[in-house]
């Protein structure tokens, strides 16, 4: 591991005493298939503090996502430790919510019953409705409640599930290249939205993309791994106040950096 | 939103053969967001619609086909009524006069329509697109006639005149309509019935490896054997032969939904499921909100092909046992060698069993409705 940037402690946000620690610890992985078990994961460890952003880049399939269904609890890991603020992590938990890269909205349901889901599921929708048109409201969506998803653009249906997400004051933000398939002006407009909810939230927030541009934009901290199975291969301190730009000449030489490690700076 | 596509064309809607959807799926793509983040000018809003005035205040072009309609109905009403029938061997066909005297009314009411169609505004909407329809049906009706009581160029007792279907509607409509009854409620029964175990075991199936490991070599090894041939078997192992019937139509209709609703519920997307899971949700949570709503599209298949089998196997079990109902009736009228009775039943039956698809149809069109561009319904 090459620790490129001083590992400094992460800057608090405002409220951060919502979010959540994660600690992954010599977390290993494999896949088993037909021909034997495929390595993915390889000793990663790695922290997130309360309230921290932290992105994940990676060459694709290498074992990021993987990572992240780890941490949501989807998947035992096989070997190493994954803990929430001390305990550790055995099942899916409301407060970690992922993010997908599809919206995986349910198309039967409206788009307040999709982001009412979280409530539902866990009994307290009767209580809580007012939340799920505040969730609509903090995504911009109010007005398409009662619309189905399959009437939405992309963007908006990611917003949906940004507030399906959202409405259950997670701890912890899990996305998984939630972006990735938008379009590229709406993504630069949801990459400063989804930085402007997380300062005013302050949960923490895992993000695994393979956008440089994305991760040093959003990020505090970025975390870049190997090809598979995946290693920590360095880690980038974005040390720039929010709201960033993207034209500073410090994000630049970090995206040069970034690139050299992905082994990609030649054309650079 | 846009529930009326083509309430702007003047000729009313185009004759799809499918009732609205073809006009639905084309709105979908009209009404789809634009790519861009901006809320506010997203999905239609009602003002989106195209600004063309309703066409009820627009004054409607005459209904040529209605009128030639008319015309080819009034002259099948007066050859029926005026031209005296070929002697039948036996007696005079009944109703003849009356029923000439009946279709020349009814095409007069029809070429008076067609041609006060330009002050009736939209009331013929729904009526103009069978206008082509209307006219083979009259040329049919007169060919029918003229081969049967005008000419006798067909056999007699096979072949009948248009009169004497109305004849046995109007002596023997009490039976018919037990007939019918007595089919409609061994159907429900047994298709009820049918649904709702196939669609328990489907779901089982499609969510236990354990209810599918003992469940589904049953199915594999009994579905696919016809119903019709356990009819013996059912007979004499139920206690009446409406039970037996209600079994055999519940297995016709049961298989089918099964395997409809385990492929559903095996193909629902799995993200859909970790979704539900990262928020919260138990299991049968995960079950009766995602898994069966998301297989629904499929059950609805297994639904329709279910209803298919249980016509049939309600058919051949009121021929074979039942003593009632239109397939018994059907029995009935060809022992007498009353082909006319015959005609006239299965007349009913088609109308009944078109009715339930219908009505099955709009059943799916409303649990579905998400899947369709019109939300509203």
């Amino acid at each position: 591991m090459v620790a490129l940037a001083q590992v400094r402690p992460p800057q608090p946000v405002a409220s951060a005493s919502t979010g959540a620690h994660i600690q992954i610890h010599r977390v290993s992985h494999h896949f088993d298939l037909k021909d034997g078990p495929l390595p993915v994961l390889d000793e990663v460890e790695l922290d997130v503090a309360p309230g921290e952003f932290v992105a994940l880049l990676g060459p694709s399939g290498c074992g990021k996502s993987t990572l992240l269904r780890l941490v949501a609890g989807l998947e035992p890991a096989a070997a190493g430790e994954l803990l929430q603020d001390g305990r550790p992590i055995l099942s899916p938990d409301p407060s970690r919510i992922v993010v997908f890269q599809d919206p995986t909205l349910y198309p039967w349901r409206t788009v307040r019953d999709n982001v009412a889901l979280g409530l539902q599921a866990r009994g307290v929708l009767r209580r809580e409705a007012h939340r799920v048109e505040q969730a609509l409201a903090l995504v911009g969506l109010g007005e398409f409640a009662g619309v189905h998803p399959h009437q939405l653009s992309g963007g908006m249906a990611q917003r949906v599930a940004l507030a399906r997400a959202l409405v259950n004051d997670p701890a912890l933000l899990v996305l998984d290249e939630p972006l990735g398939k938008l379009d590229s002006l709406t993504r630069l407009a949801m990459q400063s939205e989804l930085v402007s909810l997380w300062q005013r939230s302050g949960f923490s927030v895992l993000l695994v993309t393979h956008d440089v541009e994305e991760a040093l934009f959003m990020a505090q901290r970025v975390i870049v791994f190997s090809e598979r199975p995946a290693r920590i291969k360095a880690e980038l301190t974005v040390d720039l106040a929010y709201p960033r730009h993207r034209g500073s000449p410090r994000l630049a030489e970090l995206r040069h950096q970034a690139l050299g490690l992905l082994g990609l700076d030649a054309t650079w | 939103m846009a529930s009326a596509p083509y309430a702007s064309a003047p000729y009313g809607p185009p004759y799809t053969g499918l009732r609205q959807t073809g006009a639905s799926y084309s709105d979908a793509g009209v009404c789809r967001a634009p790519k861009e983040p901006a809320p506010a000018d997203t999905p239609a809003p009602a003002s989106a619609r195209p600004a063309i005035p309703p066409s009820a205040s627009a004054r409607q072009p005459l209904w040529w086909s209605g009128a030639a309609a008319g015309l080819a109905w009034l002259a099948v009403g007066v050859l029926t009524w005026l031209l005296p029938n070929a002697p039948a061997g036996f007696t005079e066909w009944n109703y003849t006069v009356e029923s000439g005297i009946a279709t020349t009314a009814g095409a007069g009411l029809l070429l008076a329509l067609a041609l006060a169609a330009p002050w009736l505004g939209s009331a013929l909407d729904r009526l103009r697109p069978a206008g082509l329809w209307l006219i083979a049906l009259a040329l049919f009706t007169g060919a029918w006639q003229l081969l049967t009581a005008k000419y006798g160029v067909l056999p007699t007792p096979f072949f009948a005149p248009p009169q004497s279907l109305a004849e046995v509607y109007i002596d023997d409509w009490a039976r018919l309509s037990d007939s019918a009854w007595h089919s409609l409620r061994l159907l429900g029964h047994g298709f009820l019935v049918g649904a709702g175990v196939g669609f328990l075991t489907g779901v089982a199936i499609g969510w236990s490896r354990a209810v599918g490991y003992w469940v589904h070599p049953l199915i594999r090894f009994i579905g696919p054997i016809p119903a019709s041939a356990l009819l013996p078997l059912a007979f004499f192992v139920f206690p009446s032969s409406y039970a037996a019937a209600v079994f055999l139509i519940a297995l016709a209709t049961g298989f089918p939904v099964a395997v409809l609703t385990w492929s559903g519920v095996a193909g629902v997307n799995r993200n859909y499921y970790d979704v539900a899971r990262t928020l919260g949700a138990s299991q049968w949570f995960v079950v009766l909100r995602v898994a069966i709503p998301a297989a629904l599209p499929q059950v609805f298949v297994g639904l329709f092909m279910g209803l298919g089998g249980a016509f049939s196997i309600l058919v051949t079990a009121e021929m074979m046992g039942v003593k009632a109902g239109l397939g018994w009736y059907l029995t009935w009228a060809q022992g007498w060698a009353a082909y006319t009775n015959m005609y006239a039943a299965l007349i009913v039956m088609a109308l009944v069993c078109s009715g339930l698809i219908t009505l099955l149809f709009a059943v799916r069109d409303r649990v579905l409705s998400w899947q369709k561009g019109t939300v509203k319904w």
